[in-house]
């Protein structure tokens, strides 16, 4: 039999229905590889007692003969972006350390009705504002991957879901939560190896989950497989009256539904992913990428979103300007880090507090997100920025009346060092050239492993779809795991 | 437009963030260089098309107008740092 630690939900839940093992053994299994894996800095606080009561409950359920919930046994990691009651939850950052939310997020309260267990609460970049995990103000998560060049050199798992992926890949967690505001879920799972969900805009709710930019932060899945990921969303998806923009919809049964035969669907190439200087691996993956859809049973279209190029300028306009409209609330007074000098006033409370508690990337996301609302220059930025994000979703809008799903890589890159890009706030930027524009348009969109680079570090491809349309996303992000064969997995070293 | 060092202390007052000379300075080439970038969104032509709202058609919903909550004030007070007499303290805003 696989051991309990190789395994994903689906293995864990047929195992425990089956009777092959016990909840508990599970939770213990996974407790003792957060015990091993300190070194990898992924958990920022860990929670055995709460993944150890979720497997009694499981058992007794079990023994009870009573009808288990979708995620049964199955302890999960949770991204401290989600306030979990009574365990701290910072965000990564110094201004919430000490915080313990007084109530649970919808997300993780759907996750743990439906029978989950939490091992804790993992590391991530600052309120989610980075993409290689560095700005944590807990120090960097190390990812499992090493380069098969004898270095050793630490890497990145990506970010923002840093740790979130770091656990995954290095099976310490059968599966984690995620949050995406402009490819924090996709971009950590394409660089270790693993499948990551990001759903239509609405269909997991807000609520309790620390807010970046509202109009683009979903949560999502990240998970050993595309069949997992999809229980896993099943389990967090629905409708909540707390959230105004979460969708009033029934929640589909995406796992029952899944299905790799693409016969009669149209797969789109949008010939604006093709950026300069994209390594050749990632290309000749892409290449497959296509090959695999064909063999399918898809059709392959060529595509043209002739707005591409203006997402990542537009949506460091947007996410920044909301960022520092909903940072306002750190203000040292109602919850969190309060800094008060000898013979502080008010003002001087909030700008001290303010100035010891957030990192210098939240800093420099507040200070251009207040520049571009600034009164004189919000319509020349913010408004304008909108309006492109308009012909943004208009792209992906016309491109659907000839295709049914668009096919990327999920990074222009593999995993790089840790250290690498920090000094440059633009370059890191790019990382999330191919997947910022469907968060902008508020599209479902998977990443799944594809290969390995010369270097022997994974590589992912992006399936983007139609608002909703989730199934279509899940099926063909199947269709392309059955035929990659995906199945390296980094040595354990830690 | 490029920002000056008045500029960067400027929206650093307006964000309430403290900022030393030093970390002004450094702000100066940073925020520039950023601006810069995102200012190409200028080369396109939205003179026709309407600021994105929502991105997925959604409508706000109302909902009855009743209390659907409360009798929980030590639990909102619970992460205040300094709470007195069932209140949020701060130090004292009027002379």
């Amino acid at each position: 039999m696989t051991e309990i630690f190789e395994m994903g939900i689906a293995d864990i839940r047929s195992g425990i229905a089956d009777g092959d093992f016990t909840a508990k053994e599970v939770a213990e299994t996974f407790i003792a590889r957060v015990s091993a894996a300190k070194s990898l800095n992924a958990f920022l606080v860990e929670t055995p007692e709460h993944a150890l009561a979720a497997a009694e409950a499981t058992d007794k359920a079990k023994a009870a003969g009573e009808t288990l919930g979708k995620m049964a046994g199955v302890p999960i990691g949770m991204k401290d972006l989600f306030c979990t009651q009574s365990v701290p939850t910072t965000a990564a950052s110094l201004i919430l350390e000490g915080f313990t939310p007084q109530y649970e997020s919808t997300v993780s309260a759907n996750l743990f009705k439906a029978g989950a267990g939490m091992l804790g609460k993992l590391n991530m970049d600052q309120f989610a504002m980075g993409s290689s995990n560095e700005t944590s103000a807990f120090g960097n998560v190390i990812s499992p991957w090493r380069r098969n060049d004898g270095g050793n050199s630490y890497l990145t798992p990506g970010g923002s879901s840093g740790g979130s992926a770091t656990v995954v890949s290095g099976r310490i967690a059968p599966a984690a939560t995620g949050t995406d505001t402009g490819g924090s879920i996709r971009q950590p799972a394409a660089f270790t190896g693993i499948t990551g969900f990001k759903p239509t805009y609405g269909r997991c709710s807000r609520w309790g989950t620390i807010a970046f930019a509202s109009s683009l932060d979903q949560a999502g899945p990240m998970a050993h497989d595309v069949r997992d990921c999809a229980i896993m969303l099943e389990a967090m998806a629905g409708f909540d009256a707390k959230d105004s923009t979460s969708l009033n919809l029934p929640v589909p049964d995406w796992e029952a539904a899944l299905n790799s035969n693409l016969a009669g669907k149209k797969i789109g190439i949008p010939k604006e992913y093709r950026v300069e200087n994209m390594p050749a691996a990632i290309d000749a993956l892409w290449q497959q990428g296509i090959e695999m859809l064909k063999d399918a049973g898809a059709t392959i279209v060529d595509v043209s979103l002739p707005h591409t190029k203006y997402a990542l300028p537009a949506y460091y306009i947007i996410a920044p300007a909301e960022a520092s409209s909903n940072l306002s609330r750190y203000d040292g007074v109602r919850y969190g880090l309060r800094d008060l000098p000898d013979g502080a006033g008010l003002q001087d409370m909030y700008a001290a507090t303010r100035e010891a508690g957030f990192g210098p990337e939240v800093k420099r996301r507040i200070m251009i997100g207040t520049y571009v609302l600034s009164a004189g220059y919000y319509d020349a930025y913010y408004t304008q920025a909108q309006k492109v994000r308009t012909l943004i979703s208009q792209d992906f809008d016309k491109a659907w009346n000839s295709c049914d799903l668009l096919l990327t890589p999920t990074a222009p890159s593999a995993a790089f060092g840790l250290g690498e890009k920090m000094d440059d706030p633009l370059a890191m930027y790019l990382n999330d050239v191919f997947t910022v524009p469907s968060s902008l348009a508020g599209l479902p969109a998977i990443s799944v492993p594809g290969g390995l680079d010369g270097k022997g570090l994974p590589l992912g491809l992006q399936i983007i779809g139609k608002a909703l349309d989730e199934q279509s996303v899940f099926n063909a992000g199947l269709a392309i795991e059955e035929r990659a064969g995906f199945v390296a997995k980094p040595e354990q070293w830690w | 437009m490029s920002i000056d060092k008045e500029t960067v202390k400027k929206i650093a007052s307006l964000s309430r963030i403290a900022i030393t000379e030093a970390e002004a300075d450094a702000f100066v080439p940073e925020l520039n260089q950023i601006l810069g970038w995102v200012e190409q969104l200028g080369e396109v032509d939205c003179s026709k098309v309407e600021p994105m709202t929502a991105v997925i058609p959604n409508k706000l919903r109302l909902r009855e107008d009743v209390v659907t909550d409360g009798e929980i004030r030590d639990k909102i007070l619970a992460n205040a740092p300094i709470a007195e007499h069932g209140f949020f303290a701060v130090p004292k805003v009027i002379e």
